[in-house]
């Protein structure tokens, strides 16, 4: 008999596993309940009334009205039509020779918000701000305050909860402030991509302040290819697809029905999980935390272990290439992730990692483990052997090749 | 991206791993910036022939895995060739040995064969 290595999949914030009821719940829109949502047969119908039971599912989770949830693939394309819609809406609004709009962000977004940024700003039609990160992984709320200030602000755009080092911004704070300045105004608008967030998170938009908010089915054990947009009603917005009339014809094209049922059940179970996964994952992210901070030589965590996701460990060690530790990991059958520029096809050391201050050396050593619903403390204890010993077979291989190196050229 | 068996093979078991006391000579390449640093260890003899070659070598790596694979790889085609031999291995050479790399990991990983030329130049330097 073939004794099948046991994988531990410790990487719950690149994507979660599709939960096996939320399956069953989607296959019969994959074989006999296929009909198009825009026919008005019965198929159609029986698709058309399944959207709809969906959309009133998130609008529930949101506290919002289920005309203000549009379905998209995912948080990417939610983020896209957020940035790219607002600066299209202002210039309708406002005819194309209006002042440049200006928009506030932060430095350690997703690349789906950040890079969507730099086009807007390569085409020459926005100016963006870039808010610092403190040490500890949050938003300098003065200097934030300051640059909301500016009277051409049209969005601002923060990250609910960072997907590398899990710390938790002020979104209702910043929802407070916001509405404060806006005053009597439409501009700015608050955004946030709460992909990160949903499972753990009030994602309240009312109590929160939010006019747009992105987030996947896939990070919450749903289906990929799959998301959402909170856009609040009566909040100026551009479409960025032309098509049919699919989501008001705001987002046209074919539903994807099965994703979408797989999408609302993910979000009961969220409901449903909430308070006990955050309970049980905090507890067992401190232990791994304190173990590996004490077992482990040189080693640090990156961002606060306060207000932080209660499934995210983010740490860096000394003398450590991330993408050697995550490929030995995974010869042991764990999976997780790192900052290191060598496991990116862009080569660049993390955009968080350095927004918070770490050297390149820093960034490049970090590993990032990410817990979720199937982690056990078992798997936890024998990840910290694993690491232990990885670490310590990697560390004989570089010897003191970067200390040595530092003496050299900087005569330290 | 993908490695071969054989990267995946001398980055879990290098061969030649650490250091030679009172070498010949030490190469190092890279910078802690794109994240790899090799520094390469040379034991230089003469044969029968009296010809001086790489009688042992080690290497320490931090990187990657295509950086501790390409280390591992230089010193198995470096040992006991005559010097003129072992300075005209390139990198190529060595990525092909380890049956490619993928293509990103070409420039910023596949740095073995200028820290071997870096430690035959400093023994060479130190000759004189």
């Amino acid at each position: 008999m073939i004794n099948k290595k046991k994988k531990i999949y410790l990487d719950y914030a690149a994507t979660t596993p599709l939960d096996k009821a939320i399956l069953q719940t989607m296959l019969p829109y994959l074989t006999f309940k296929y009909g198009n949502s825009m026919s008005i047969h019965s198929f159609g119908m029986e698709a058309s009334l399944a959207v709809e039971a969906a959309r009133k599912d998130l609008a529930n989770f949101l506290n919002s009205k289920a005309e203000e949830i549009f379905f998209t693939s995912g948080a990417t394309e939610s983020n896209n039509i957020v940035i790219k819609g607002t600066v299209d809406a202002y210039y309708k609004k406002f005819g194309k020779n209006a002042p440049k709009p200006h928009i506030v962000t932060t430095k350690f977004e997703h690349h789906s918000v950040l890079n969507a940024f730099k086009t807007i700003e390569k085409e020459d039609l926005a100016e963006v701000s870039y808010i610092n990160i403190s040490k500890d992984g949050f938003i300098d709320f003065n200097e934030l305050k300051s640059k909301i200030k500016k009277p051409n602000t049209v969005l601002v755009s923060v990250v609910y909860v960072n997907s590398e080092i899990g710390t938790v911004q002020p979104i209702k704070k910043i929802g407070n402030l916001i509405k404060t300045m806006r005053k009597d105004n439409i501009y700015p608008l608050f955004h946030t991509d709460a992909t990160q967030a949903v499972n753990y998170f009030s994602c309240d938009v009312t109590d929160l302040g939010i006019d747009f908010l992105s987030f996947s089915s896939h990070k919450i054990y749903g289906p990929k290819g799959i998301g959402a947009l909170y856009l609040k009603k009566n909040v100026p917005l551009k479409k960025l697809f032309d098509g049919g009339e699919q989501e008001n014809g705001f987002r046209p094209g074919t539903h994807n029905v099965a994703g979408i049922v797989g999408f609302a059940k993910a979000i009961e179970f969220v409901i449903k999980n909430k308070n006990k996964d955050f309970v049980r994952l905090k507890t067992l992210r401190n232990f791994f935390i304190d173990k590996v901070l004490e077992e482990i030589l040189d080693s640090n965590l990156n961002g606060s272990k306060e207000n932080r996701s209660p499934n995210n460990c983010n740490f860096r060690f000394k003398n450590i290439e991330g993408e050697s530790l995550v490929l030995m990991l995974d010869q042991i059958g764990i999976a997780c992730s790192t900052g290191s520029a060598c496991s990116s096809s862009s080569l660049q050391a993390s955009h968080v990692l350095l927004s918070i201050g770490l050297r390149p050396e820093e960034a490049h050593s970090s590993l990032r483990i990410t817990l979720g619903r199937d982690t056990t403390k078992q798997d936890i204890e024998f990840t910290i052997e694993k690491l232990k010993q990885s670490i310590e077979k990697l560390r004989k291989l570089s010897g003191s090749v970067l200390t040595d190196y530092f003496k050299k050229y900087k005569g330290n | 991206m993908a490695y071969s068996k054989l990267v995946m093979e001398h980055f879990l078991k290098p061969r030649n791993r650490g250091v030679i006391k009172d070498p010949s000579g030490v190469g190092t390449v890279g910078n802690p910036v794109c994240g790899d640093l090799m520094r390469i260890y040379i034991q230089v003899k003469r044969n029968k022939e009296n010809q001086e070659i790489i009688n042992d070598i080690k290497f320490e790596t931090l990187g990657c895995a295509a950086a501790i694979a390409t280390s591992s790889m230089i010193t198995e085609l470096a040992k006991n060739k005559t010097l003129s031999e072992a300075e005209k291995i390139t990198n190529q050479e060595v990525a092909g040995a380890l049956e490619g790399l993928p293509p990103i990991k070409m420039h910023c990983s596949n740095l073995a064969a200028d820290a071997l030329k870096n430690a035959i130049d400093n023994y060479l330097s130190n000759k004189k």
